[in-house]
């Protein structure tokens, strides 16, 4: 009997022997996965490398977006999240820490640029000559 | 001395094989010292004598120190806070006595070396080998009897847990005789705890001390949310959980969350002390904020992760002792989870002061009032399940009430501190030290002797000495209004923490009111003791046949006291919130027969050899002894990877010895019947 | 509910325990432990990404990115880690059909493309060490070196125990224990592969358009 025969769920649960529930992909799911991993680096380095946008503004939030793309190609590709295994713990999991991570990044990044502004107010050409 | 010439010559002059120790590291011209470690050294030879002669080593290798079952571990972990909070505790009175004597001209007993070296030990013992041992060792006791389950999902990691924090700990004990202890708070901010201004051993020691005992409270974390996700009786969904392990699983979720930032932070400083790397230097580009804005978002979680596991026992102890159903128990449950997340979007109100501004401390200001709300709403629930109950005053009752009415004092100057404007004023100030102690000793340690009143039966099968648990309820709970209330007035009349004289002898007389405070929590401390050794000696007329002396709700009172090995001999089924009160109520017949084998992990003594290879590593990594870091860590790959091959790690308990077990149970209950 | 057996009893009573020994699979909790634990590694990260975030402007009047990064080299040491992906993948593949010696081929095709990522990062640090440009030298630096190193600290970690793992699978073949740390390491190995994402991007990538 599965592990997560628990609760509610005691009825609908797989009969996996070893209590494993995470998926496992098939080739396709790694070549597809290989692929769009392959395309979606590539871009970005040819656009920073050949400066293809001619903004860097826009170059840097375009390939942003292919991280991102990337990271769920990842994701669902190679790492097999889903919705479903081990009830849906894991990609539970997932969602709160990428909040944490999020909350982490942009907090430290908020707080600490207010800082620098009010308590060193200099260009950050300036910061990044300071010795 | 400045920063480069300090790198430069840091690793000057070092001995190959001792690196920076030598005999002067020992700290001989500190009498105070001296006889501390004559004291330590002679109680030590004692304990060990008393070992062999009664030849009680090999029975506590086998029985204790190589166990994974998780009632020892947890068992094991309380013995570890117990003795560091009397460690902590005599950092803490001598505190009280330097500032009671320091006035008019006066320097006290301790010098600012020894001084600063006592506050910075007395927090960081507090919390790390105080609570945190206390909080996890609760948790690895209740939970799995509480979700009816043989043991945690990863037994072995579980004692391996719990050892590295006790190698963590004795890493602390270290610094007391050998070289010395951080002098910087508990927080070793930098630039202070830079190489430049802190070339000594003390925020090494420190460093290495939290990064060993925090690998043991993460991994510990990991155990106990896999445990409660997966091991689960059957029947018992998510919110039919007993609110303890609710209220344990958003904990070991936030030390998950949580602790990793703190080992980062760790290595960050480590490696601008021993690389020479600029993060929270003052030059070169480094941020010295950026220590405090990361050691925060550790920071802040932890207060919760203290405080949480305790509003569940206090939730089971109101219960139990109103002989009601808890009020609101799905409010409870959310009012649990939103602390959770709240508590990390708050850290920034520890540095209100740093200079963020409006916008930055309004948005913190805002989540931290925010946060009392559920707060609130759990205290309410206490209340209301109080409201018309028949309320029985055993102590695990009267420690509840007594934190009721302490943490909202502590909660309300906490909301008083979150108006960044009041902040500006009341920032780093005795106010401040008033608050937290407040609300983590009205919280979570009132909480602790509540679970320890109320748990105790359970563990040992005899209950503690009513009486001499009075005496000390009595003098913790006047003592501590003694030693805090008078901190609150001097914070508010703009005492900083953390000073070791003073000039205006007008502030000595609250001083000396928070020593007498600090004095009776002494006595408090001395009489939980004295119950201990009183219960023991009384143990039979104090003993619990039925395995439910309080007429308890959860499952854990449905099993004998002490539980066996295998806690269950039948997995229970759950049906309802309150599992055992259900079971009871609806003529539940203990089955006396038709036993199976039970299939249970084996005990192993790598989790011993992985922390003492830990501490070997820690130590050298101190004082500079490469070698020795090196071929401990070499040690420690060598031992876990070679742990790896060993697949057998589980038994069989025999059905005979099941029914053995069960069948004396039978007898026991019949003969109190 | 849908399973009454488990609850009541045939003729309706509840049902307070099991009867027979209810088994918690052996490792049941074993992949769901695991990934709680990257979880909490992935916040490690997090801080050190928060770090360079916040210091990696601060050049101190030192090197910035654009005077130190190869891309080219970067982009090849990504391909590394990518193909060192897909062949894990491959490895699973052989796992699931109990295939031991192809198992094994691409577990050590995987090391290999996972040595040859050290190698040149190894080679990149070299490179910008024998050029001044070191950790001490500024905070964009410290925490640049901390952020790529720690990521390639958790390579070579994940190589010792691929190693470990082939050991283990040579000795006892591919029992549902080997198995389960298989998997372990899969998620490893790839979750390694998705904080490199971030690597490149936000590290190299942004960095040459600061």
């Amino acid at each position: 009997m599965s592990t997560d025969a628990h609760g509610d769920h005691a009825g609908h649960h797989e009969d996996h022997g070893h209590g494993d529930a995470h998926g496992h992909g098939t080739l396709r799911d790694y070549v597809t996965g290989f692929i769009l991993a392959a395309i979606l680096t590539a871009i970005p380095f040819w656009l920073v490398m050949t400066d293809a946008l001619g903004d860097n503004q826009l170059t840097a939030l375009v390939i942003m977006g292919f991280a991102v793309a990337q990271v769920v190609v990842h994701m669902i590709y190679f790492l097999h999240m889903n919705a479903r295994s081990e009830g849906g713990w894991t990609i539970m999991a997932l969602i709160f820490t990428i909040v944490l991570v999020v909350i982490a990044l942009t907090g430290s990044l908020w707080v600490m640029y207010h800082l620098n502004t009010n308590m060193m107010p200099m260009s950050p050409h300036d910061m990044s000559q300071m010795p | 001395m400045t920063v480069e010439s300090t790198m430069e010559n840091q690793y000057a002059a070092l001995s190959p094989i001792f690196g920076r120790l030598s005999l002067e590291s020992l700290p001989l011209h500190e009498p105070i010292l001296v006889a501390t470690f004559a004291a330590v050294a002679l109680g030590s030879i004692a304990l060990v004598g008393a070992l062999t002669y009664f030849r009680l080593w090999g029975y506590l290798w086998k029985e204790w120190f190589t166990t994974v079952d998780h009632k020892r571990i947890g068992i094991m972990y309380m013995i570890l806070g117990l003795v560091m909070l009397l460690r902590g505790f005599a950092d803490a009175v001598m505190m009280r006595l330097q500032q009671a004597m320091a006035f008019n001209g006066s320097e006290g007993y301790l010098t600012a070396h020894h001084y600063d070296q006592v506050f910075t030990a007395h927090g960081v013992i507090m919390i790390f080998f105080v609570a945190m041992p206390f909080v996890t060792g609760l948790m690895n006791y209740v939970v799995p009897l509480q979700i009816g389950a043989r043991d945690v999902s990863f037994p072995y990691l579980n004692n391996f847990s719990f050892w590295m924090t006790t190698a963590g700990a004795v890493l602390v004990m270290f610094s007391l005789f050998i070289g010395e202890f951080a002098r910087t708070g508990w927080l070793a901010y930098p630039p202070l705890s830079n190489i430049g201004y802190s070339p000594d051993v003390g925020v090494d020691y420190y460093i290495w001390a939290l990064q060993i005992a925090g690998v043991g409270t993460l991994l510990s974390g990991v155990n106990l949310v896999a445990t409660i996700v997966k091991m689960r009786a059957p029947g018992m969904s998510m919110m039919k959980m007993p609110v303890f392990t609710w209220t344990a699983l958003c904990t070991n979720v936030l030390i998950v969350a949580a602790f990793p930032v703190l080992t980062a932070v760790m290595a960050l400083l480590s490696l601008d002390r021993y690389v020479g790397t600029n993060f929270f230097t003052n030059d070169f580009g480094g941020s010295p904020m950026m220590y405090v804005n990361l050691i925060w978002i550790w920071g802040h979680p932890e207060v919760y992760i203290l405080i949480l596991p305790l509003f569940g026992v206090f939730s089971e102890v109101t219960s139990t002792f109103t002989g009601k159903r808890l009020f609101g128990y799905t409010s409870m449950v959310y009012a649990t989870v939103v602390i959770t997340i709240l508590s990390y979007i708050v850290w920034l109100h520890h540095f209100f002061t740093m200079g963020s501004g409006a916008s930055v401390n309004s948005f913190f200001g805002i989540t931290t009032m925010v946060i009392s709300i559920p707060t609130g709403a759990k205290l309410f629930n206490w209340l209301f399940t109080m409201y018309r109950g028949r309320i029985r005053f055993e102590l695990p009752m009267m420690w509840t009430v007594a934190f009721m009415l302490t943490f909202v004092v502590g909660g309300m100057t906490g909301v008083l501190l979150a108006v960044p404007p009041a902040d500006f004023v009341l920032h780093n100030s005795l106010f401040l030290i008033a608050h937290f102690h407040n609300v983590i000793i009205g919280g979570v340690l009132f909480g602790l002797f509540a679970a320890i009143n109320y748990w105790f039966p359970k563990a040992f099968g005899f209950r503690l000495d009513p009486f001499w648990g009075k005496v000390s309820f009595w003098a913790w709970v006047v003592g501590f209004w003694l030693a805090f209330m008078p901190l609150y007035v001097l914070g508010l009349m703009g005492v900083t923490r953390r000073m070791r004289v003073f000039d205006d002898p007008s502030l000595q007389i609250w001083f000396v009111i928070a020593a007498f405070g600090a004095a009776l929590i002494a006595i408090g401390i001395a009489a939980m003791l004295v119950q201990f050794a009183v219960s023991y000696l009384k143990r039979d007329q104090l003993r619990d046949t039925t395995g439910d002396p309080w007429n308890g709700r959860t499952l854990e009172w449905s099993t004998s006291s002490p539980p066996p090995d295998y806690n269950f001999a039948f997995t229970p089924v759950i049906h309802d919130l309150d599992a055992w009160y259900d079971m009871k109520s609806r003529g539940y017949v203990r089955p006396t027969g038709g036993y199976r084998p039970i299939h249970m992990p084996k005990n192993t003594g790598t989790g011993v050899i992985l922390a003492a290879l830990s501490l070997g590593c820690g130590f050298g990594l101190v004082w500079y002894i490469w070698w020795l870091a090196a071929l401990s860590f070499a040690g420690v790959l060598a031992v876990a990877i070679g742990h790896s091959f060993n697949y057998k790690r589980d038994f069989y308990i025999p059905a005979e010895t099941v029914e053995k077990t069960e069948d004396e149970r039978t007898r026991l209950l019949a003969a109190g019947a | 509910m849908a399973d009454t057996s488990l609850t009541m009893t045939q003729s309706g009573a509840p049902r307070f325990h099991l009867e027979e020994e209810h088994h918690h699979a052996e490792g049941g909790s074993t992949m769901l432990g695991f990934w709680i634990y990257l979880m909490s590694d992935c916040l490690i990260f997090a801080i050190l990404f928060a770090c360079y975030g916040v210091l990696g402007g601060n050049y101190a009047a030192g090197p910035s990115p654009r005077d130190l990064f190869d891309l080219p080299l970067v982009a090849l040491n990504t391909t590394m880690l990518l193909f060192s992906s897909i062949t894990y993948g491959f490895a699973m593949l052989a796992m699931e059909k109990g295939a031991i010696g192809r198992t094994q081929g691409w577990l050590a095709i995987t090391g290999l493309f996972g040595a040859a990522f050290l190698g040149i990062e190894l080679y990149e640090f070299a490179h910008l060490i024998h050029e001044g440009a070191t950790p001490q030298r500024s905070a964009f630096l410290s925490s640049f070196f901390t952020l790529v190193g720690t990521h390639g600290l958790h390579v070579t970690f994940g190589i010792v125990w691929l190693v470990t793992l082939m050991v283990q699978v040579a000795r006892r073949g591919l029992i549902p224990a080997n198995r389960r740390r298989l998997m372990c390491l899969s998620l490893f190995w790839h979750f390694l592969d998705v904080i490199w994402i971030g690597v490149f991007t936000f590290v190299y990538l942004m960095g040459m358009l600061r």
